[in-house]
């Protein structure tokens, strides 16, 4: 019934490949590789703070669309996820 | 290319945590046409986020979890996952924007309802304090969430601070994860811990879900009174500072749990003209708010927790359509929870050595790096968002305003539209509401 799921995902963080367990969300691949989601106004690096859309610091650009949050967002196959933005 | 695509429902939820969940399958089990739209990829909120639970599991929780999944598949309900709600064109109708997964063409979302059920839920409370900017300090629950989505934690060593009961939940989940969590910290004293336990006397399940959480931390200290002071680290977190007033001890850990118990989120509800009463959406016995049919339910009204969101979620299903009467013995339950509710904001009080925690250098607004020097001097969030962009960045206050609510006595609640921040073509679309009404006028 059901395809069998592949139990990792691989995406691309700034050109380098990621290899994550499925259903992973971005923020948790960028946790992982201990990499900034951005660099604030002071040009600290900030990572996920509330991990459910609200507080907006784990904003990246995905697949070439800016601003994406990246705690509600589901790592896909080869998706392009760019930090710093 | 934008594009704006409109969708009619008889009952129309906001939230997919378990009050939507339990509003729309009871509002869907009479035939209405019933969606909930939810930001995020999967329906279940934050505690349960769509992960598989079994009816079958020796635990009360997960089958509580697995009943309602099976109820909301089994109803026809529509579900528009990863759309966020940003604006209102009129009564009776929502925009959204779409921002993730099969919905991802960023295009403009008119849904329009006869009956509007609000399941918003709530967001942790942040309180500023030295270093709490710094990578790997996240909220507790925020924690939880990062797990809950993937995150391996074995052998990493954490510190659970803040303030409720969420945090024994996180700290057990940590250790069930094969985390070392080194110690909790509730800032509230033991006195008022005492009476709260106390009260839970009442309700059995409470305290059962409690022993638990007790077995599963046996060796993991509980410390009462105690705060975080400071978080230090170059760029990434690597001790944490903990006071309990007289003094201070630096714990080496990889990540920093810290979270001061619930605020509701409202913006939703105060945009739609919803009565809000201490900062909670004012709701009769039939979850009606102040506005003809608009319901509210779960942590919007008061945070109750899973089993209070539960029942108000099927009262506001039941009520919005015309079932009121099989809404009565609900009513009942849902009054008896209502003391838990008060208990809990009672035990979980913030102290007030917390309003010291920021210094003249640290970052309240993480948006636009505004600091507490820079803010402390304004009364009002008018004048700290006019004078210094505080609160003028993409969370749009929801992380400082709370925090200067409590460290400043900011009234945060006015709120504008778009509630969110939205895309430049999302807002370029905007006139497809006017033609909808020359049609039907």
């Amino acid at each position: 019934m059901h395809e069998p799921q592949p139990e990792t995902v691989q995406i691309h963080i700034n050109g380098k490949s990621v290899r994550v367990a499925t259903g992973s969300t971005v923020a948790v691949a960028l946790t992982l590789t201990e990499q900034a989601c951005r660099i604030s106004v002071r040009h600290e690096e900030r990572g996920p703070l509330c991990a459910m859309g609200i507080c907006m610091e784990c904003r990246v650009t995905i697949d070439g669309v800016p601003s994406r949050l990246a705690c509600q967002t589901l790592c896909q196959p080869n998706m392009d996820v760019r930090t710093h933005g | 290319m934008a594009s704006v695509r409109q969708h009619s429902f008889d009952v129309l939820i906001v939230g997919g945590g378990p009050a939507g969940m339990a509003a729309s399958s009871t509002a869907a089990a009479h035939g209405h046409k019933v969606a909930i739209v939810d930001d995020n990829p999967s329906l279940g909120g934050q505690i349960w986020r769509g992960r598989s639970f079994s009816s079958a599991s020796k635990r009360a929780a997960d089958k509580t979890a697995a009943a309602w999944y099976r109820k909301v598949q089994n109803a026809q309900i529509t579900h528009l996952s990863g759309l966020r709600v940003f604006d209102s064109a009129q009564a009776g109708v929502l925009l959204a924007e779409s921002q993730d997964g099969p919905n991802s063409q960023y295009g403009q979302w008119e849904l329009h309802y006869r009956k509007l059920i609000l399941a918003t839920g709530a967001q942790e409370r942040f309180l500023p304090f030295p270093g709490w900017t710094l990578r790997n300090v996240l909220g507790a629950g925020a924690l939880q969430s990062m797990v809950k989505s993937g995150l391996p934690v074995a052998g990493k060593r954490i510190v659970v601070a803040g303030s409720g009961p969420l945090l024994l939940a996180v700290a057990a989940y940590m250790r069930a994860h094969g985390a070392q969590v080194v110690e909790i910290c509730e800032q509230a004293s033991m006195g008022q811990l005492a009476a709260f336990a106390f009260g839970l006397l009442a309700s059995p399940e409470r305290i059962l879900q409690g022993m638990q959480y007790k077995l599963q931390l046996l060796g993991t200290p509980y410390r009462t009174g105690c705060w975080p002071v400071a978080a230090y680290g170059t760029q990434r977190l690597e001790t944490v500072v903990l006071s309990d007033g007289r003094r201070t001890r630096e714990i080496p850990c990889d990540y920093f749990a810290c979270g001061f118990h619930l605020v509701p989120n409202v913006e939703l509800p105060a945009l739609l003209g919803c009565h809000l009463k201490n900062g909670f959406v004012e709701v009769d016995p039939l979850q009606q708010t102040s506005v003809p049919d608009i319901y509210c339910v779960g942590e919007p009204t008061g945070i109750g927790g899973l089993e209070q969101a539960l029942v108000e979620g099927e009262i506001a299903g039941l009520a919005s359509t015309g079932r009121v009467e099989q809404a009565q013995p609900l009513q009942r339950e849902r009054k008896k929870m209502q003391s838990f509710t008060e208990r809990l904001e009672k035990a979980f009080a913030l102290r007030p050595e917390l309003r010291r925690l920021p210094d003249a250098q640290t970052i309240v607004c993480r948006c636009e790096d505004v600091t507490f020097s820079q803010v402390r001097e304004y009364a009002s969030w008018r004048a700290v968002k006019l004078h210094t962009r505080c609160g003028m960045g993409p969370c749009q206050g929801r992380i400082c305003g709370t925090a200067g609510e409590f460290l400043l006595g900011w009234n945060a609640n006015s709120v504008r539209p778009p509630i969110l921040p939205v895309r430049f073509q999302t807002m370029a679309v905007a006139p497809a509401i006017q033609e909808i009404k020359s049609q039907n006028g």
